[in-house]
């Protein structure tokens, strides 16, 4: 997940990422948070536009979901999480 | 957050080192703002803004960064490789900063609240690493295209143009043409300051670039529609000279290259830095009086732009070799520059612009172009007028003296099509074929020469190969004659003369032998008056002498009869 700062939303998408491993794919997710004010090389290298901004490499197919993921239906639909 | 600044009274200026453009907005775009370019696909919009900062870097020292929402590292480079613009190795200077944003919509899922933080990022990474002045966005509109919301996006345009002034930077954001709103997705909502619009249209097969300024806050600028073109240069941009008709004019005169015509034109030729047409039917010669002048002037030492719309430049020399006049060592020198190009190829804007660049680089005195027919035959005859318009003015701000030849149609009345552009002329050389007894021959005249009294006459134009001549025609009881009909009269006219002297000659001997004839005579009279005189004076002597004698024997008898002629007097009383 590429956050910036520590605003409101980058905090929230966080936070709900989290929730959702917890929930959902209790132990089997890998999460690396990069904040890209601290590192902005990455941006470039990954194309990161919008913040924040998840990039889900695995399982393919290799998706990216932008927003503080508040929206969990979207969410699930677009990781392949069966409920 | 930065302090805003106060918005200063006088706008600064950006320079853009694009021919033309920075003369239409009098310095170029507002300095630490955003300009909006606004056009269809094709029309440059990109190639502007790439220019902006290549020129940036090359001319004014001062670093930019491109952004390319849309064009791939490699189609960029090629597309302006083309145009000499070298980007990698300015890239490499660390100049100029190239980065490229792919927003793939179709990858992209929106699960919530987002702002477009890592766009800034980079942004200002780019900027921060070069320390840029200018900045190129093109086009923003693609991050329409990959998110959708629309509330987040237009905030966050806001917040992008306000981040852009903070940072100080001159920047340029291009967009497409939109159905109803100007752009596409209404950007110019967001640009208050400058926005450009880059038009590319076709009319009759040809197409014609115009640029248009049509906000610019804070500067005067014209609203006008200005002809560019793109070549291998880049881009150049005409703008529109002298508005006021106050260009200095000049009393020099030069020779056309025919001293006949020189003497014809008040004895001394054509002003300088006046614009000349020379028009007539088909052959009449008008190329060749065009070259003419053109050979004259560079015999002056002086350089001259011929544009031929018509014959490659070797059939040109060609042909003005059968008239002796050799053109090739002047080409050679580089006094002559020839040019040819189809007319029907390019809209009128762009030969104009073609023109415009080709004098700023060759800077000639006389500038001919060779026929004007097609070109003013392929625009509205106000457009036409308009565009010979700014070309004259261009040309005479610029002291160069320009000639244009016309071609005029069998049958129309000869002065007919060229009603419009006349008045544009300073002088008006009209060739016309003169048909008498089977024979076609060419006659000049001057239908009008501003600024200087000329010959009204009609003279013949020979082309021969000694070159051009003017002759007097014949203007007899017979009409008005050239040709061999006129050297057929001459002739007649000179043994005229010789018979007249021989009746002459006849006349004055008559006249002589009368002369001595009659003196003779007087003479042969005279002595006989002589001779006579002396035998009546002889006579006339004997005769007094006879007389006298008669007295004096009369005396004496009477002496000897003295008494008695007494008596007897005394007796006869």
């Amino acid at each position: 997940m590429y956050v910036y700062n520590d605003t409101p939303t980058s905090r929230s998408a966080s936070a709900n990422l989290q929730k959702l491993c917890d929930e959902h794919l209790k132990g089997q997710c890998d999460i690396e948070i990069i904040d890209i004010m601290k590192k902005p090389e990455v941006a470039y290298d990954e194309q990161i536009v919008a913040i924040p901004t998840l990039v889900k490499q695995s399982p393919l197919p290799v998706r990216r979901l932008i927003g503080d993921l508040s929206n969990k239906e979207r969410l699930l639909v677009s990781l392949d999480i069966g409920r | 957050m930065q302090q805003v600044e106060p918005q200063e009274e006088v706008l600064g200026k950006s320079l853009t080192g694009i021919q033309g453009f920075d003369q239409i907005t009098d310095g170029g775009l507002p300095q630490g703002r955003i300009t909006l370019i606004v056009g269809g696909p094709g029309t440059g919009k990109t190639l502007f803004a790439m220019q902006f900062l290549v020129n940036g870097v090359r001319m004014y020292n001062e670093p930019g960064v491109f952004v390319a929402f849309e064009e791939t590292k490699k189609k960029l480079a090629q597309n302006t490789a083309s145009l000499g613009f070298k980007i990698n190795e300015l890239v490499q200077q660390k100049k100029l900063h190239v980065d490229y944003i792919y927003i793939e919509r179709k990858e992209i899922e929106e699960t919530g609240e987002y702002d477009l933080e890592g766009l800034f990022v980079r942004l200002g990474h780019a900027i921060d690493s070069i320390g840029a002045k200018r900045v190129v966005l093109d086009t923003l509109e693609a991050i329409f295209a990959g998110f959708s919301n629309e509330a987040i996006l237009r905030a966050e345009l806001r917040r992008l143009f306000r981040w852009l002034e903070e940072k100080g930077v001159t920047a340029i954001v291009t967009a497409e043409r939109g159905p109803e709103m100007l752009t596409r997705y209404g950007l110019e909502e967001y640009v208050s300051d400058c926005v450009i619009v880059l038009d590319h249209r076709i009319t009759e097969q040809v197409s014609t670039r115009r640029l248009r300024v049509v906000k610019y806050r804070g500067s005067t600028h014209g609203t006008n529609e200005y002809p560019y073109l793109i070549d291998e240069n880049g881009m150049s941009i005409l703008p529109i000279t002298s508005i006021g008709l106050d260009y200095h004019s000049t009393t020099d005169r030069i020779s056309s290259g025919i001293p006949r015509l020189d003497a014809m034109l008040g004895g001394k030729g054509f002003y300088r830095a006046t614009s000349i047409l020379v028009s007539g039917t088909a052959g009449t010669g008008k190329s060749s009086l065009a070259l003419s002048f053109a050979n004259e002037t560079c015999k002056n030492g002086q350089k001259c732009l011929y544009m031929t719309f018509e014959e490659s430049p070797n059939q040109v020399i060609r042909n003005m070799r059968s008239i002796g006049i050799d053109l090739l060592p002047w080409v050679d020198k580089g006094l002559l520059k020839m040019t040819a190009v189809r007319s029907t190829y390019y809209g009128l804007e762009t030969h104009l612009v073609t023109i415009h660049k080709m004098v700023e680089s060759l800077n000639p005195a006389v500038v001919i172009m060779d026929p004007i027919t097609n070109l003013i035959t392929v625009g509205a005859a106000a457009d036409v007028k308009s565009m010979l318009t700014r070309l004259i003015d261009y040309l005479k701000g610029k002291s160069i003296t320009a000639m244009f030849t016309n071609l005029t149609h069998i049958g129309s009345g000869l002065e007919a099509t060229e009603s419009e552009i006349s008045s544009l002329m300073d002088t008006w050389v009209l060739l016309r074929d003169i048909e008498i007894g089977g024979e076609r021959n060419r006659g000049l005249y001057i239908l009008k020469s501003r600024g200087m009294s000329h010959s009204n006459q009609i003279r013949e134009f020979l082309l021969s190969e000694k070159g051009i001549n003017l002759l007097d025609i014949y203007v007899g009881p017979g009409g008005v004659l050239t040709g061999s009909a006129r050297a057929a009269r001459e002739a007649e006219d000179r043994a005229n003369d010789v018979l007249r002297q021989d009746e002459i000659a006849a006349l004055q001997r008559e006249l002589e032998r009368k002369r001595k004839v009659v003196q003779s005579q007087v003479e042969s009279l005279q002595a006989g008056l002589e001779a006579d005189e002396q035998e009546i004076k002889k006579k006339i002597n004997e005769s007094k002498l006879r007389q006298k004698v008669t007295t004096e024997e009369s005396e004496q008898m009477a002496k000897l009869r003295k008494a008695d002629a007494n008596s007897a007097k005394k007796q006869t009383k």
